[in-house]
């Protein structure tokens, strides 16, 4: 054996640091395919394709739920009383003018939060830990108290949202319910999973 | 436990709970391996990192698959068209299974090389063989899971064969299959065995085998005991530590074995039908068995030792012998000197046949059976077991060299 | 058991007569699985003539139509016939158990036909029907004889005549034998478009057996690549370690 006084320490150190460079990206890229498996399979992705939705016979103040990627999508009809009602719970509210984007397309970033004004199209879901909240349009019902105006309550930690999915301040909940990606096909016809063709 | 290894901080303060810094020593930094290794001693730990392959894509593969007769084999394919990147996982594992055979298979014919069974390697080789062994049923299991017609009619064949044993026979079949064919029962349990139990038992065994390679030291081409000469510091004159000298050498060996193995996946992962056989791409059929039956090559040179023997218990016993033999071989081989660099004419031509015995009984099992075969075959199978039968008596025979002090 | 053995030997038994019969020697399908106009032309052939009793029930449509080179929209309007949508499998509308009652024997799915028969045994398989009034059909194969299929293909091809010879062996018995063919009755494609179109739904099928063997093949290029170069590094760090020991 050699000493160490003939060795090239600059070299021997700079190999394997590239060793180990080399080494650490092969891993890396062996990485990938183990970890991109974990994303949705073709048949996931087939399955939570857009679905569509035939509002026509949906009648005023009424709730049609349809399933979309295993969630309740809720198309309401509002009725004008109902979007009469919306500005005036500002107060009430923890995000009275949507704000936070991730909860709804920028063409439901309004005060209905919808592209047409009386239909509400929502995944089903709370905010909070992900129940399906309970739809009660009525007005003032004993359970829920005086201010309420019709809305959507969450039967397992009592979040309240009104008839937009906007949280109202003082429950668990932090976000308004989320608006889903969809367009009109026709009068009649909600594609719900897509954004419309012009946005 | 005391800190005896002088280290502080962090590593200090494990030392002081957990042997951490002595094992590295023991094992790598401080473990001396003959310096004259060559290419037959890259196979060990390519085995060894066949193995984890084969446990991290086999892991993979689970999350997807589904183990009943019903939706089997649409699983396997729903992994390798609608899972992403299900088809290189899939592909990884059913490549490995036959490099980890080739690996081991090289690994073996090394041990006979060089002598690496005598003394005081006994237990070590006996060890090996159960791995071996415990390999084969795995792998005899898995081949089931993708529920294609090769599969299915495989198992069913090799199941069959306990069906030999006298007196309790139909009854033992049918209690490994637990029920009146392969089905559903059969497949569930199988896979149960082979993604736990089986795995446990080979990474149990394979960490004794190192463990028992460690104790008494590595062979080497030379067949020479290292430890008898050392300097003036307690070392072997003729060893390096493992680390880092035997560390960056596997590597490249495992680079090398890496773009083989990717040949193989990218570009041929069915290796013409004998990695992947074609009757398997067709769902197991109970009513209709495929037009020839051969086991997956890793199998073919005992599947051809069983149709060898005209009779349906020899050839079950015929079988199980060729393997068991192996556990023997320590004790046949009376010959004092190991490797065969030293070893006399007779040894070289014994091993010589019964390597192309063995090839070529791999090559007929893989064929379907005709009369000239038949008699090819029986003709290897003698040459196999004449190899362990002359062995004890070879000495008498065998010019053997002088085997030098040092390595060389 | 033996009897069980026994019995499942025997219901085999028609199945071995059949595959072990007299091969007719294969022909080489000329495929190319880049020529995506062939594979479009091979998909529309199968929905037209093959899927009304065989499905594809591993292959999604919209997989295909990104595969071969086609849009959703072009895939839903022309090749779905089924009400499907682009996301499904392709599987058709007969019953199994009718088709068990119309044919004999279910007809198999083809998803993975190409992996399990070979490219070359299809296309054998297409271009060897003849004219066998003894078969239910009307018509019988080289390739496969005594198929359960009816030459579903006879209004592009036409109908040909088997050329038969006779073969007597040692002990008398005689064999028949297909040695070529001649066209009886031509049908709308000449025979070279005809050997044409019986490879573009080859190199279909082909492609449905493993869709992903182009990117598979393109992806090992560069992991050859990679791993030739970490080959380098390797082998000059085990050079410079080695020093020591020679």
């Amino acid at each position: 054996m050699s000493t160490v006084d003939d060795v090239d320490l600059g070299r021997r150190r700079f190999l394997t640091a590239t060793a180990t460079v080399v080494g650490g990206v092969g891993v890396a890229f062996v990485a990938v395919p183990f970890l991109s498996s974990w994303a949705p399979s073709e048949r996931a992705q087939a399955a939570g394709a857009p679905v569509e939705a035939d509002v026509s016979r949906l009648e005023e103040g009424a709730l049609m739920t349809v399933e979309w990627r295993g969630r309740p999508i809720w198309l309401l009809k509002r009725s004008q009383r109902m979007l009469d009602d919306l500005p005036g719970l500002r107060d009430q509210l923890r995000d009275p003018d949507s704000a936070e984007t991730a909860q709804q397309p920028p063409y439901a970033q309004n005060v209905h939060r919808s592209i047409r004004p009386e239909l509400l199209v929502m995944i089903g879901i709370c905010t909070h830990l992900g129940c399906s909240p309970t739809f009660r349009p009525e007005i003032a019902p004993a359970d829920l108290g005086s201010y309420w105006r019709g809305g959507f309550f969450c039967p397992c930690h009592g979040s309240g949202f009104d008839l937009a999915g906007r949280v109202f301040r003082g429950v668990p909940a932090p976000l308004n319910m989320e608006v889903p990606p969809h367009r009109f096909l026709s009068d009649s016809l909600v594609l719900i999973g897509v954004d419309p063709e012009s946005a | 436990m005391a800190n005896t290894q002088g280290t502080t901080g962090l590593v200090g303060w494990i030392d002081e709970r957990f042997p951490l810094t002595k094992t590295i020593r023991e094992h790598l930094t401080e473990y001396y391996a003959p310096k004259n290794f060559n290419f037959w001693y890259y196979f060990g730990s390519l085995a060894l990192l066949v193995l984890i392959l084969q446990i991290v894509t086999g892991i993979w593969l689970t999350m997807n698959y589904k183990p009943s007769a019903e939706e089997a084999f649409a699983s396997v394919e729903y992994i390798m068209r609608d899972v992403n990147w299900g088809w290189l996982i899939r592909y990884m594992h059913s490549t490995g299974a036959s490099f980890f055979f080739l690996v081991v298979y090289l690994h073996m014919f090394r041990a006979l090389l060089y002598g690496s069974y005598k003394k005081p390697r006994e237990l070590l080789w006996l060890i090996g063989v159960v791995i071996f062994v415990v390999l084969m049923a795995e792998a005899f299991m898995g081949y089931l899971l993708p529920w294609g017609q090769m599969s299915y009619w495989g198992a069913q064949v090799i199941i069959s064969l306990f069906g030999a044993i006298p007196g309790i026979g139909d009854s033992l079949t049918l209690w490994i299959r637990g029920d009146y064919v392969i089905s559903d029962a059969t497949l569930n349990r199988f896979f149960a065995l082979h993604v736990i139990a089986l795995p446990l038992v080979l990474v149990g065994l394979v960490f004794v085998h190192i463990v028992a390679l460690h104790a008494v030291g590595s062979n080497n081409p030379d067949g020479v005991d290292i430890k008898k000469v050392k300097g003036p510091d307690g070392k072997p004159l003729d060893g390096i530590p493992f680390h880092p000298y035997y560390t960056v050498k596997d590597l490249v060996g495992v680079v090398v074995f890496l773009i083989f193995f990717s040949v193989v996946v990218f570009f041929a992962p069915e290796m013409g039908g004998f990695f992947l056989e074609h009757p398997n791409f067709e769902p197991a059929d109970p009513m209709k068995t495929p037009e020839h039956i051969a086991p997956v090559w890793y199998f073919t040179p005992f599947y051809a030792i069983l149709r060898a023997v005209p009779d349906k218990l020899g050839g079950v016993i015929a079988m199980g012998a060729a393997i068991v033999v192996l556990f023997f071989l320590p004790w046949l081989d009376r010959s004092p000197v190991r490797s065969i660099r030293y070893r006399g004419f007779a040894f070289k031509a014994a091993l010589a046949l019964f390597v192309v015995s063995f090839l070529i009984l791999g090559y007929l099992g893989a064929l379907p059976p005709s009369p000239g075969r038949t008699v090819l075959t029986q003709i290897c199978t003698v040459i196999y077991f004449a190899f362990f039968a002359v062995l004890p008596i070879l000495p008498w025979f065998e010019k053997t060299k002088p085997v030098p002090e040092r390595v060389t | 058991m033996k009897k069980i053995l026994i019995t499942l030997t025997l219901l085999a038994l028609p199945g071995l007569s059949l595959a072990a019969g007299v091969g007719y020697p294969l022909l080489t399908a000329p495929i190319d699985p880049h020529n995506k106009a062939s594979l479009q032309r091979g998909a529309q052939l199968f929905v037209n003539y093959c899927m009304g009793c065989h499905s594809l029930e591993h292959q999604r449509y919209n997989r295909m139509a990104r595969d071969i080179g086609l849009t959703d929209e072009q895939v839903q309007d022309n090749l779905i016939f089924t009400g499907a949508r682009v996301g499904d499998t392709m599987k058709n509308a007969m019953a199994r158990d009718d088709a068990r009652s119309w044919f004999g024997v279910a007809p198999p799915d083809l998803s993975l036909i190409a992996r399990s028969k070979g490219v070359n045994y299809l296309y054998t398989f297409l271009l060897t029907f003849y004219e066998d009034p003894s078969r239910p059909f009307g018509a019988n194969n080289a390739a496969f004889p005594n198929a359960g299929m009816p030459h579903v293909l006879w209004d592009l091809q036409g109908m040909q005549r088997a050329i038969v010879e006779t073969h007597t062996d040692a002990e008398g018995n005689e064999t028949e034998v297909v040695t070529g063919f001649q066209l009886a009755q031509p049908g709308s494609m000449s025979p070279p478009e005809y050997r044409e179109a019986a490879a573009d739904l080859v190199n279909f099928l082909s492609y449905v057996g493993e869709p992903i063997q182009l990117e598979r093949q393109r992806i090992g290029v560069w992991v050859i690549l990679f791993l030739g170069l970490a080959l380098v590094v390797f082998y000059l760090l085990k050079k410079e370690y080695w020093k020591d020991v020679h």
